[in-house]
């Protein structure tokens, strides 16, 4: 029997009872992030790392939880877990099962590039690896965050000049934390959207130290956002709370920029590949650095990827999951409940 | 190069025709002169020649990245565009590289067209290497060939004219003559200087509303004049200065795309112009949209094309005559005029679009019915005592046209888009039920809100239940309402039958996949339509 097997209910460790990132309900389950698709409500039991668990307590209400550090092991049945950063957004982590000399290590979602904010993604020896492969073609390549940063000021800038708001379009959790990092160096002027807005108070709370930012209500006078910064979620965009900033120009920052119709299909004035997933050179260069003789693939270009591997002499197959709800994975401003939550109000 | 990739990169992002008007018009006020010569030309469909097949190029590319054929496919399905797929999964430029000029690059480009394939090979290479991921990406369309960028030959002009003191008209009938942009300097393509008088000029088109109700509240039958609303381009045909113009309403000049018209040249009257549909046509009989969509946007029209969509000009007033506008005129008295000029000219390219006599509303109601048979989308209905307005205008014109024909069906099959859709589930098959089983009977594309796509995209995502290459086999539950312009019987298809025009006309949420239509439904429609 494999170690972590494929269940319809999630990854599944018999040899522990436990489950990583189930997509239902269950006992015991390990979560890589905080991410709605991959820590989703109704477990009896979480255990995740200690910097996930004051979003996923945000996001999921009163829930039993226990933490790690990161490279502390804990034993379940008698089967040993270990996190290791994933370097994807904050707490987010990998997580290595062994038991009787046999290791797995399930990659949630994960970037090799440092952002400074999300701990540095780091390569964990196994026998198998489960590995995530959101961009997983070779037409996915990303730019430095140093050079990205720098072209977002510079369009910042730009709409200053132009007497223009800048809107920016970023995940609530992970990319607007990132973005508010690049842009707090040129201005102080930040606004943000309810639900960045609750990531951000969850994450002081939590002793992150983070740029001050204010809060968006129906209260805030129109001309405080003249030439000022607003960090909104995929959900907002397009919809009439974006009115009061006009004139504003609108940037979308996500991984899927990298491809001229996307950035056409969203309407945007600019686009940022700004990514939490590992590109395409970030996927090999993860799967070899684990030094795994067989790599399942999950969520992505997972056939694609999967292929070229076992081609390059690396046993791979895929795997179905329920993974791929968060913006990044979803290739487009999705509608998943908790986007409608956000438009509904801000309140996650 | 770094320029010009700028230029088509904000061309791109902007979805807005004032921003595009302002970059063009940053790059005419900056650009260096031969560059300009260059830009002017591609946008106006003067590319330069293909000097180099895209196999050739794909497969250098696989080469410089060293990837399978598999994985390039699998890259170019995602992006849909050649040129963009290439530019992305090259190797990173040569760290040292120089800035060479657009004009400079389609010139070697052009000195390597004789020359063997390892020439070419190790000039697109080099190239390659010289260039960032946005200058690869403009110098494949050079290669390929089509800049698919939005940018309207109007937009042009108005750009050019931010920068040089001639009238947009004037403009427009120089940048679109027959001119080579290897060998012509921008000092001679828009002199300042040169004051001819313009000849081309066209006068702002007369459009009409659409009859919203009862048709008999817009008043008496006998004040009306009714006529066939063509499905063609709406267009002005000039005759001046010995010779001959033709316009689209979008106010693009399209002499150069349709040389049927030159037959006109000398049979027209001088200072002529006439307003009317330009439309492909045999023996006064007028050909499906479609087969126009075969003609526009391309530069090279073949004998084929000239036999299979020959075009015609189906003619509704007359604007100018001996030089004088008459749009002052009652239709009545400019009809006359009309019927006599389009009589004494008795060309089979230039052909009256009759009029339609009726005598009471419920009678021209019924002809209406018959639009269909006779290749048109309804009835223009114009006032006798109207003058030639400008614009859209309440009151004088309207258009009834014929609803289309609706039958509602689940999606049974899904496929990516491509270009702007890459990404997303947009391409879907379409079924009505036989007894207990479903049959598929067409594909439509357009209709729906980008919303409602990335609803329907992320329902195929979660719903699939094979995959066929890139067409998923879809849960049938999603029912659409399928509107088409006509049914056809044929063989080649599963159904049977075969739609004109299928598209989605909006999504029926509150239909569930057994209240579709039937394969019988289609079969009534086809013993009705079908011819
Ligand atoms: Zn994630
Ligand atoms: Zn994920």
């Amino acid at each position: 029997m494999q170690l972590i097997e494929f269940t319809d209910k999630g990854l599944y460790c018999s040899a522990g009872d436990f489950y990583i990132d189930p997509w239902a309900p269950v006992d015991k389950a390990v979560i890589t992030h905080a991410h709605s698709d991959h820590a989703r409500p109704g477990n009896a039991f979480y255990l995740c790392h200690t910097q996930t668990a004051p979003v996923l307590k945000l996001r999921l209400g009163d829930i039993s939880v226990q933490t790690l550090e990161w490279n502390e092991p804990v034993y379940i049945n008698n089967v040993k877990v270990s996190l290791y950063p994933a370097g994807h957004i904050i707490g987010s982590s990998q997580v290595k099962v062994e038991h009787n000399g046999e290791i797995w290590v399930v990659s949630g979602d994960y970037k090799i590039e440092n952002d400074g904010l999300s701990g540095t993604f780091e390569p964990v020896r196994c026998h198998t690896f489960i590995s995530e492969s959101t961009f997983g073609l070779p037409v996915y390549h990303w730019k430095s965050q140093q050079e990205i940063f720098a072209d977002i000021r510079q369009w910042v800038t730009g709409n200053q000049r132009a007497g223009k708001t800048s809107v920016m379009i970023a995940y609530s959790l992970g990319k607007a934390q990132r973005v508010l990092k690049c842009i707090a160096e040129i201005t102080d002027r930040i606004f943000v959207h309810g639900a960045v807005w609750n990531v951000h108070q969850a994450l002081l709370a939590a002793g992150r130290a983070l740029p001050a930012v204010q809060r968006i209500t129906p209260e805030t006078n129109k001309s405080a956002f003249k030439n000022a910064v607003i960090i909104a979620p995929p959900s907002a965009d397009g919809t009439p709370w974006m009115k009061k900033f006009n004139p504003y120009s609108v940037g979308v920052c996500s991984g899927w920029m990298q491809i001229r119709g996307n950035m056409r299909r969203r309407n945007a004035d600019a686009g940022f590949a700004l990514s939490d997933h590992a590109d395409w050179e970030g996927l090999l260069t993860a799967v070899k650095e684990t030094g795994a003789e067989k790599v399942f693939v999950t969520h992505g270009f997972q056939s694609a990827f999967s292929r070229y591997l076992n081609e390059n002499g690396i046993r791979s197959e895929e795997v179905k999951t329920a993974y791929g709800g968060e913006e990044e994975e979803q290739e487009k401003p999705s509608t998943s409940k908790e986007q409608e939550e956000e438009i509904a109000g801000g309140d996650i | 190069m770094k320029t010009f990739a700028l230029l088509i990169a904000q061309l791109g992002a902007s979805t807005k025709t004032n921003e595009k008007l302002d970059a063009l018009a940053e790059y005419f006020a900056t650009a260096a002169d031969p560059d300009k010569v260059w830009v002017i030309a591609l946008f106006s469909g003067r590319r330069p020649k293909r000097v180099i097949s895209s196999a050739f190029l794909q497969l250098w590319c696989m080469e410089a990245a060293n990837l399978p054929a598999w994985l390039f496919e699998e890259c170019y399905h995602t992006v849909g565009d050649l040129g963009e797929t290439i530019a992305l999964l090259l190797p990173p430029a040569n760290r040292e590289r120089s800035d060479t000029s657009l004009s400079s690059v389609i010139s070697r480009l052009m000195t390597v067209e004789k020359e063997e394939e390892r020439v070419k090979k190790a000039f697109v290479m080099d190239t390659w290497m010289q260039l960032d991921k946005d200058e690869r990406f403009v110098f494949n369309k050079l290669l390929t060939g089509n800049f698919r960028i939005g940018v309207s030959q109007k937009t042009i002009v108005n750009a050019l004219a931010k920068t040089i003191q001639l009238e947009p008209s004037v403009i427009a009938h120089r940048i679109s003559g027959n001119w080579d942009p290897a060998t012509t300097s921008f000092e001679t393509l828009l002199s300042e200087k040169s004051s001819a008088a313009d000849h081309s000029k066209p006068y702002p088109f007369y459009l009409a509303y659409a009859i919203d109700g009862e048709v008999s509240a817009i008043g008496n039958e006998e004040e009306w004049q009714a006529e066939w609303k063509w499905d063609g381009i709406r267009g002005q045909l000039i005759k001046r200065n010995h010779e001959i113009f033709v316009w689209s309403r979008g106010e693009e000049l399209m002499t150069e795309k349709f040389p049927e018209y030159h037959a006109l040249k000398n049979m027209l009257p001088e200072g002529l112009v006439l307003d009317g549909e330009i439309i492909p046509s045999i023996e006064n009989k007028p050909l499906p949209f479609a087969l126009l969509q075969t003609r526009i946007g391309r530069k090279n029209v073949t004998g084929k094309n000239l036999r299979e969509a020959p075009i015609a000009f189906f003619a509704y007033d007359v604007l100018e005559y001996n030089g004088n506008d008459f749009r002052g005129q009652p239709l009545s008295a400019r009809r006359v005029l009309l019927e006599e000029i389009v009589s004494a000219v008795n060309h089979p390219v230039l052909i009256i679009s009759p009029v339609i006599e009726f005598t009471s509303w419920d009678q021209l109601e019924n002809i209406r019915s018959g639009s269909r048979d006779m290749g048109a989308e309804g009835i223009m209905l114009k006032r006798k005592s109207s003058a030639y307005q400008v614009g859209r205008r309440v009151g004088d014109w309207w258009k009834w046209k014929v609803d289309p024909l609706v039958i509602d069906a689940v999606m049974v099959y899904a496929q990516k888009g491509h270009g702007r859709r890459s990404n997303l589930y947009t391409d879907y098959t379409f079924a009505v039920k036989d007894g207990d089983r479903l049959v598929s009977f067409t594909k439509a594309y357009s209709g729906l809100t980008d919303k409602e796509f990335a609803q329907v995209d992320a329902f195929v995502k979660k719903n699939s239940l094979e995959k066929f290459g890139p067409v998923r086999t879809v849960k049938p539950e999603l029912v659409f309402e399928i509107a088409f312009e006509g049914i056809a019987a044929s063989n080649r298809h599963k159904s049977g039958v075969a739609l004109r025009f299928p598209r989605i006309n909006r999504w029926r949420r509150d239909k569930k996949p057994d209240e579709i239509n039937t394969l019988e439904d289609l079969k009534k429609l086809l013993q009705a339509y079908g011819k």
